[in-house]
């Protein structure tokens, strides 16, 4: 048993790693904060500069928060589909939830340019518009429920997949619909929204984010015994005493609730829920989602840290779209793994 | 004495699928099953006779069409409480990514472990203990995927005693094991079934082995009826025979074995004992001749100086040979 050592050091290595990727984030922006000022702002707000005390704690401080559980709520979202599909390439955006999510906004964005939008756009700015983030719930509770509605029918979990991604792609049509019908202007307004972004999500959208993720982080941990009963697959979880549609029920509403508050507050954020479940068991080796779990929280969340840090181009005014940034950083990360790895795991 | 209850029973089972409103019967006559303790049961049956059908339906996998199965005399159970009472081991390719054996044999616990899955002392014990009754603690710390087919069945196994249940179902472990892990595979089952007092009921489609191993033989034939004995029963009264042989294959009642040849009628003398005169016949069948009181051909096979040697006489002529091949050059 020499593995629980180096499990340990890994985990203060990315303990340490994180807070450093937090300040980082913190730092970097329009302006550039040295780090001694932002524990100024923290340890002694009353010597701090009021500029920057509201730059920190107003903007990037909830922003950071932001990616804090997007990090978390995607990743571990990747992991129970990667593990529920017996799939590499399933992420939380496979059961379509994500598409319903995006669906709700094109259906208040393009909507013929109706008075209502572009006024709570105009009014509330467009990714913190409450407008748009009840018309992505909605759009992805709906999706959530006609995708548990028929897992209740299903016999397998590939058939699960399938119909996932049936479901994905029939939203992702509706939307193009939508899209050939409306004016560039208000494409345009829907395509940036899809880039995704972690800031304009703050006090009382933040709280009920966070409320809302740590809830879906509760019922993952709590499924993690099916979890890994799954990686046998469904006969054998069966004759463990696993009821298959029960743990289907369960995992798909963690990662929906998950995937769908995630992508109505931030727009849809891809990579991340694909590439950290693999990094997390590259780093800790092991296949049990005890530990797998809190290891995504952990890498997802440094990774989005970093992203958001780089994507705000140190030095320049320019702030590039989070989604960009999580494939360009991602994407190499996960290749490198790969290489590193003697045998690519079959499932 | 009335008999305790056993472990399983059936009453008029019927196993088979349903396919959108169809419902397809695959074994539809059984007669009523009985799993006792301490029993090792081999099912047999040609391909397609539906050996997995009733495998998965008798272990919860899959409904029955109609009919009961009691466990331990009660025909409901929750998938968690028969989780208890029988284990698996399945055809079902195993490769979960990252997963070491020691985490593979400890999810046989799943049953017995908290919400979170934490193991116990007597979880670990049962781990232990499943690990060494097959032999695979020196594979431990390997990652499933680089194990091969025989150490991931043992494995596979290894799993299915952590579970500890008291009855043990096999579909076709000795599938891709060579021959001695097969005789040694089926040993450690027969052995297990005598220590531990599980009841093993396991299908396969090594005939000779479950012949010399098998408490009790479940006969299925193509088209869903079932002969249940001991195996030397069914063999002697030719239900055995009757399950398998078609126009092209015979079963050999002497040996135990089907053949490979046709019997063919080239008559042939043979005397001789021990290991030499049974290797011998089997060579002379092989090449088309049938040991017969009286015949033309005449061969001895006598032992001299500790080696066999063979002695022919045939019209008249005579020789004298020390292998078997060059015996058969000779006579063919």
């Amino acid at each position: 048993m020499t593995e629980r050592p180096f499990r340990k050091v890994r985990l203060t290595g990315l303990l340490l790693l994180l807070l450093l990727a937090f300040l980082l984030d913190l730092s970097t922006g329009t302006v550039s904060i040295s780090l001694k000022e932002i524990l100024r702002v923290f340890l002694s707000p009353s010597t701090a500069n009021p500029t920057w005390q509201f730059i920190v704690q107003g903007i990037r401080l909830p922003k950071a928060c932001t990616a804090v559980l997007a990090g978390c709520g995607l990743s571990v979202g990747g992991l129970q589909m990667q593990t529920l599909f017996r799939n590499p390439l399933a992420d939380p955006s496979i059961l379509g939830v994500t598409a319903g999510a995006s669906l709700g906004v094109a259906a208040v964005m393009l909507a013929g340019g109706s008075m209502a939008t572009l006024f709570a756009i105009k009014e509330l700015g467009m990714s913190g518009s409450w407008l748009i983030i009840g018309a992505a719930c909605v759009g992805a509770g709906s999706t959530m429920l006609l995708v548990l509605i028929l897992s209740r029918r299903l016999r397998d979990n590939v058939m699960m997949l399938i119909v996932g991604i049936m479901i994905g792609s029939i939203t992702l049509a509706l939307i193009s619909i939508w899209q050939y019908f409306s004016n560039p202007e208000q494409v345009k307004d829907y395509l940036l929204w899809t880039f995704g972004s972690l800031g304009g999500v703050t006090g009382g959208q933040l709280s009920i984010l966070a409320v809302v993720v740590v809830i879906g982080l509760t019922v993952a941990m709590m499924s993690s015994k099916m979890l890994d009963a799954l990686l046998l697959g469904e006969n054998y979880a069966r004759s463990m005493g696993l009821s298959p549609r029960k743990a289907r029920t369960v995992i798909i509403c963690s990662t929906s609730i998950l995937a769908g508050s995630i992508t109505a507050f931030c727009g849809p954020i891809g990579f991340i829920g694909i590439a950290v479940p693999h990094i997390a068991r590259f780093l800790f080796n092991t296949a049990s989602h005890r530990i797998l779990i809190p290891a995504c929280c952990l890498i997802g969340t440094t990774l989005l840290l970093l992203c958001d840090a780089f994507a705000q181009l140190p030095g320049s005014q320019a702030v590039l779209p989070i989604n960009i940034i999580t494939s360009i950083i991602g994407s190499p990360l996960v290749i490198a793994l790969l290489l590193r790895q003697t045998t690519v795991h079959t499932w | 004495m009335v008999a305790a209850t056993p472990l399983l029973s059936t009453r008029n089972l019927q196993t088979g699928y349903h396919t959108g409103k169809r419902k397809i019967v695959v074994a539809g006559m059984l007669p009523d099953l009985r799993l006792e303790p301490g029993q090792l049961i081999c099912l047999l049956g040609p391909n397609g006779s539906g050996k997995s059908t009733l495998l998965r339906t008798l272990s919860g996998l899959q409904p029955a069409l109609s009919g009961e199965i009691h466990i331990e005399g009660v025909d409901r159970w929750s998938p968690a409480a028969l989780a208890r009472k029988i284990s698996l081991v399945l055809t079902d390719r195993v490769s979960g990514n990252n997963l070491t054996v020691d985490s593979l044999v400890a999810l046989g616990r799943y049953p017995w472990s908290g919400w979170l899955g934490r193991l116990n002392s007597a979880d670990l014990s049962n781990i232990d203990w499943a690990i060494r009754a097959t032999g695979i603690g020196p594979l431990r710390d390997r990652k499933i995927h680089t194990l091969s087919d025989g150490q991931s069945q043992k494995v596979m196994l290894a799993r299915a005693l952590a579970q500890n249940t008291p009855i043990l179902m096999l579909d076709e472990p000795t599938a891709h094991l060579d021959l001695p892990s097969r005789i040694r595979l089926m040993r450690l089952l027969h052995k297990l079934a005598r220590e531990t007092r599980k009841a093993i009921l396991l299908s396969t489609h090594e005939l000779d082995l479950a012949l010399q191993i098998a408490d009790e033989v479940w006969l299925l034939h193509t088209g869903g009826q079932l002969h249940s004995g001991a195996p030397e029963d069914l063999v002697l009264n030719g239900t055995f025979e009757a399950a398998f042989a078609e126009e092209d294959v015979t079963f050999d009642m002497e040996a135990g074995n089907f053949l490979i040849y046709t019997p063919q009628e080239k008559p042939v003398m043979l005397a001789g004992e021990g290991p030499a005169f049974f290797w011998t016949r089997r060579a002379l069948r092989r090449a088309g001749f049938e040991p017969v009181e009286k015949a033309i051909l005449n061969i001895r096979v006598e032992q001299r100086q500790g080696h066999p040697i063979w002695l022919v006489e045939r019209s008249g002529e005579t020789g004298e040979y020390d292998s078997i091949r060059k015996l058969l050059q000779v006579i063919s």
